[in-house]
């Protein structure tokens, strides 16, 4: 049961093999047994889940169940869950109880799906090996001594560990593929303003989105299909007809154009991780697909650009974090400025310090325009590359990272190594377009590598579709690690 | 490009964070690395190109101006570090 | 003489909008504490603003009523602080691209001192910008704490910023007071200063004519004009004393304090100069069509000052008159009303007590119009004051009082006579011509009626009549006397003054 697809979990619940109890139980307890090594829940409430699923289990009965009725989903705890502690890993957050639902959570409530916990991430999402948890790392289920990747490391650590059937995420630089890659599992970022960023807490608003991150394409497909659609509380949620993401699947591959970004397989991309991609896209061609070179020349600065943006929106976003109307307050200080900068030293962990103190600088008096003018203007180029691009070809594919997981404590004490390990991803944040991360076999340490597949704004479906018929063709995604 | 002990110091006092002198040294490095890796920006020539803020080139949606919200302050104060009489309270302010 | 003053205002006007400029709670004053703080105004992690048209359109109707450019596409920033009634750690506002750009309003100045003569200025308009009110501290709320109230965080403002146009205390206060008729005038705010609806920040600087401009000083959050007016005086001759000692005037922002009648600097905010503005990523850019403003320019008033132009050269008003019923739009609707009704009520004047001239037919209105602005700004204005009222809350409608003002077009009334009826109305409310009649104040005008009486008068006094006619004119007054108390008070004045005139001339 605890590989079966949301398909199979669908069917069997409507045909009553298992029920909703049943099987959020058994996750239940899975989590009580592997989550102490994993550490990739934060929060588990087994009454209310339990609780969500019985009332699934009536709709059940009664007929009336949807695509996830009575499925266990596990959230990111960047999510607000009314009722439920909702910490985005920070120990500013650590006693929050979310007074109100995400929208992404009323989507998955109104679905009857099961909420099974809230997911390790890395503080406030600025992370890229989920080390900056203030509840401690996550382990990756294929090597417990390695990073799951960050910032949804729990998530993709539960997915991958069987914790859970599909869990969120979501991805303001590469938060969604990147751990999706090196945890040998599907993730997919849709394009900006797909998903509503309501009761989604800001890292950098106009990066953020989230997305599903399952263990195929089919799977991510049915969770797309539950948390999109337009919310009139994000004014940058766009107002579009309802898509069904499953629609595309099945169609053939042929005279499919691959464009492939010259710059994504030059210096810096690990051997065996380029031999994988390159074994993916011979599959592809197999499958009717042709390969086109393509040129993305701004993809070098897409890292200093990203790191100028998304600290900048940062800074700003985790203002509110001050201990006046809810969070952690220090619990000595002189005076309100003094309970101001104690609350917030003492509340935020190093990493989101540091990137506060960037965004703060870059856009203090006398460098707005050298850094953050200039990273919008250049941001600009980077989406005009993308835009170039798929005048040539209908997919963009390449690695999702440029290594496979590596070990804990490895890259410590270096925010620039760490930083640089995003340079596959943060270009389509910061574009605001779809991208996906699917395994594709395994690197020389063993671990899983992901390729990454780029869409044009909109067209989730032909990746998912993409996607798919890879995973009919391939068995890597439904590799376990146990 | 290198900050000054001063540049740091000023940066943690209007993001309200406390730092000492051994704090705002380390990051004082750590940052100055990062700027390096952003200062590869400043070659590229962006004359005539305009900033972008946004993913969508799309404007702003108008919401109709009617009341939707309701009192919730008792659910919302429960969650709050001091309150009193309905007011959320912090150290004097001083005009 | 040798000072310069040189002033600038900001003033934050709250839009009367329902709800919040970018959240559906209501805006309401003076609710408990924090109830109107919803999940957006004390801004819960996740939360995120969409703007209120409401608020967008009394911006727009702003900008036009004060002939300026409305931008097609503007855009919201932030502007970083901390601050415990800043529940974000900033506020949205707008920055390097507000939504009205550069106007101007005409102003009528009354100097304070002196006899210098009342004049015309226009003070440019550099900008208005949309953001979004603070919340409140509460001192002393709790032993050595401050309360937090966020209702009022949230709250749409319109920042209207002027050009440093003003040269005096006058100045600022007169344009601050037309600002103020002008957004109640056009309905898009309720100008409430005690409430805090009308808020205003006073630039001030002062220089030696032909310098360039001195630093200055910012007096925050005047909501009174009287006091605006003393922190102003008290502002600018600080600043010369200080300059004159040899001191030098530092940029600073200050409060006035309306006790001690003295201005002193803020010690809070000392570094709150680099505000890191950037657009705000949670909004997109607001675009304003063409069809969308000329729309809502078709809903404007006419302005007060094309009334006040209008009242001057086509009803023939002094401009002292036409201020005074342009201050506020009742008064003006009030007076319009008057001016229309009278007219149907009385189509043919034949003389105008009010005025003591007689009527061309082409002055008529004109009469008729001053008729009206002397009741509007003598009487009723008294009575109001008196009452502690304003006009929109007067118990006599503009309907019965041109009952009244008819009659005494066509002569029913005579001036005492009116002022009863006023009384009548003020207290009890009913119709002038009912008054009339219960109280018996119809003035005789029967012109058969006061020649006999006049003859009468003639007759029984032959000795007076004789010594009148031989020049002795004071006596005039005395055979008034006679016939008013032989007509009970009621006799038409004019009336009986022509016949009087003309029978004692023999």
């Amino acid at each position: 049961m605890i590989n079966a697809t949301l398909k199979q979990l669908g069917v069997a619940l409507r045909a009553k093999q298992i029920s909703s109890v049943e099987l959020t139980q058994l996750y239940l307890d899975r989590i009580a047994t592997h989550n102490p090594v994993y550490n990739a829940y934060i929060t588990v409430n087994a009454k209310t889940s339990l609780a969500q699923a019985a009332a699934a289990d009536t709709l059940l009965a009664a007929g009336d169940a949807q695509a996830l009725t009575g499925i266990p989903i596990a959230q990111k705890d960047i999510f607000c869950a009314q009722g439920w502690r909702t910490t985005c890993g920070s120990k500013m957050l650590a006693d929050f109880i979310a007074p109100y639902d995400a929208h992404v959570i009323e989507q998955f409530n109104r679905a009857g799906a099961v909420n099974l916990g809230k997911t390790n991430m890395d503080e406030f999402a600025m992370g890229s090996s989920n080390e900056t948890s203030y509840f401690g790392p996550v382990r990756n289920p294929w090597n417990p001594k390695a990073v799951p990747g960050g910032s949804s490391g729990g998530a993709a650590s539960a997915v991958a560990a069987r914790l859970c059937a599909a869990a969120t995420g979501t991805d303001t630089g590469g938060s969604i593929r990147q751990p999706a890659a090196l945890c040998g599992i599907s993730g997919i970022k849709p394009t900006y303003g797909t998903v509503s960023r309501y009761g989604m807490i800001a890292f950098a608003s106009s990066l953020d989105q989230a997305g599903p991150m399952a263990r195929s394409a089919e799977d991510c497909a049915l969770m797309l299909n539950v948390m999109t659609g337009f919310d009139e509380r994000d004014s940058t949620s766009l107002q579009r007809d309802k898509e069904d993401y499953t629609r595309d699947l099945n169609k053939p591959l042929t005279g499919l154009r691959i464009g492939l970004p010259k710059e994504f397989f030059a210096e810096g991309l690990s051997a065996d991780v380029g031999s994988r991609v390159a074994e993916a896209l011979a599959e592809y061609r197999k499958l009717g697909a042709t390969l086109v070179e393509i040129s993305l020349p701004n993809t070098r600065l897409a890292v200093p650009v990203y790191y100028v943006l998304a600290p900048a929106e940062a800074s700003s976003n985790l203002s509110r974090f001050d201990g006046v109307r809810y969070g952690y307050r220090a619990p000595e200080y002189t005076d309100l400025a003094d309970m101001y900068e104690k609350s917030r030293a003492q509340g935020f962990g190093e990493e989101v310090k540091r990137r506060i103190m960037i965004g703060t600088y870059v856009l203090s008096h006398g460098y707005y325009d050298a850094y953050y003018l200039q990273a919008q203007k250049i941001r600009r180029l980077i989406a005009q590359d993308f835009t170039d691009a798929f005048e040539q070809c209908d997919v963009i594919m390449g690695p999702t990272s440029p290594s496979t997981a590596f070990n804990l404590g490895e890259k410590g004490d270096d925010p620039v190594q760490m930083y640089l390990s995003d340079i596959y991803t943060i270009a389509v944040n910061l574009a605001g377009l779809p991208g996906m991360s699917i395994p594709c076999g395994f690197g020389d340490n063993t671990m899983p590598v992901g390729l990454q597949i780029i869409g044009n704004y909109f067209d989730e479906a032909r990746m998912l579709n993409v996607a798919h018929q890879y995973q009919l063709a391939t068995d890597w995604h439904s590799r376990a690690p146990l | 490009m290198s900050l000054s002990t001063a540049d740091v110091q000023k940066v943690a006092r209007l993001a309200r964070l406390a730092m000492n002198n051994t704090e705002i040294e380390a990051a004082r490095s750590q940052l100055s690395g990062i700027f390096e890796l952003i200062a590869e920006m400043q070659a590229v020539d962006t004359t005539d190109i305009a900033p972008m803020s946004h993913a969508q080139d799309l404007s702003q949606r108008l919401r109709a101006d009617n009341v939707t919200e309701t009192n919730q302050r008792e659910l919302f104060q429960s969650i709050a570090p001091q309150v009193e009489s309905g007011l959320y309270l912090v150290p004097q302010v001083i005009e | 003489m040798s000072w310069e003053i040189v002033i600038g205002l900001e003033v934050h006007t709250q839009l009367s909008t329902q709800t919040k400029i970018f959240s559906g709670a209501s805006t309401t004053y003076g609710a408990e504490p924090n109830t109107q703080a919803d999940a957006v105004s004390i801004a819960l992690p996740g939360v995120l603003p969409v703007l209120n048209k409401g608020a967008v359109e009394r911006a727009i109707k702003f900008g036009l009523a004060v002939g300026a450019h409305i931008a097609p596409r503007s855009v919201f920033a932030r502007k970083n602080y901390f601050y415990p009634d800043l529940p974000k750690g900033y506020q949205i506002s707008q920055f390097d691209l507000p939504v009205v750009g550069m106007g101007a309003l005409t102003i009528q100045v009354e100097p304070l001192s002196g006899n210098a003569k009342p004049y015309e200025k226009v003070v440019r308009i550099t900008r208005a910008h949309l953001e979004e009110d603070a919340g409140k501290s509460v001192h002393g709320a709790s032993q050595g704490m401050t309360g937090v109230d966020l209702n009022r965080a949230g709250t749409p403002l319109l920042e209207i910023v002027s050009e440093p146009d003003m040269c005096s205390a006058a100045e600022a206060v007169a344009y601050a007071k037309a600002l103020h008729t002008l957004v109640r005038w056009i309905g898009i705010s309720d100008g409430n200063m005690q409430e805090g609806s009308f808020r205003c920040d006073v630039n001030v600087s002062v220089r030696k004519p032909g310098e360039p401009l001195g630093t200055r000083r910012e007096i925050k959050n005047l909501n009174s004009f009287k006091y605006m007016q003393q922190a102003i005086d008290y502002e600018v001759q600080w600043q010369i004393d200080t300059i004159e000692n040899g001191g030098k005037i530092h940029q600073a922002t200050i409060l006035f304090n309306p006790d001690t009648g003295e201005t002193r600097a803020m010690r809070s905010k000392e570094d709150a100069h680099d505000y890191r503005y950037f657009p705000d990523p949670d909004l997109l850019p607001l675009d304003i069509s063409e069809e969308w403003k000329e729309s809502l320019r078709a809903t404007l008033p006419e302005l007060p000052e094309a009334r006040r132009v209008r009242y001057v050269n086509e009803l023939g008003l002094s401009a002292y008159d036409a201020n005074n019923l342009t201050s506020s739009r009742e008064m003006a609707d009030y007076f319009d009303t008057c001016v229309n009704t009278v007219g149907v009520h009385a189509p043919s004047p034949q003389s105008s007590p009010a005025s003591g001239r007689g009527g061309e037919r082409g002055n008529q209105s004109s009469i008729l119009a001053k008729l009206c602005a002397n009741w509007l700004t003598g009487e009723l204005s008294a009575q109001l004051n008196r009452d502690g009222l304003d006009m929109a809350q007067c118990p006599v409608t503009a309907q019965q009082m041109s009952g009244m003002l008819a009659r005494i077009v066509d002569n029913t009334l005579s001036n005492s006579g009116a002022k009863e009826v006023f009384r009548t109305l003020w207290a009890e409310g009913g119709e002038a011509d009912a008054i009339i009649e219960s109280k018996g104040l119809k003035q005789v005008s029967d012109s058969g009626a006061i020649e006999a009486l006049v003859d009468e008068i003639i007759a029984a006094n032959a000795d007076k009549v004789a010594e009148y006619r031989s020049g002795k004119d004071k006596l005039f007054g005395f055979f008034v006397g006679l016939a008013m108390k032989a007509s009970k008070g009621k006799a038409n004045p004019a009336q009986l003054n022509d016949v009087l005139k003309q029978k004692l001339a023999g």
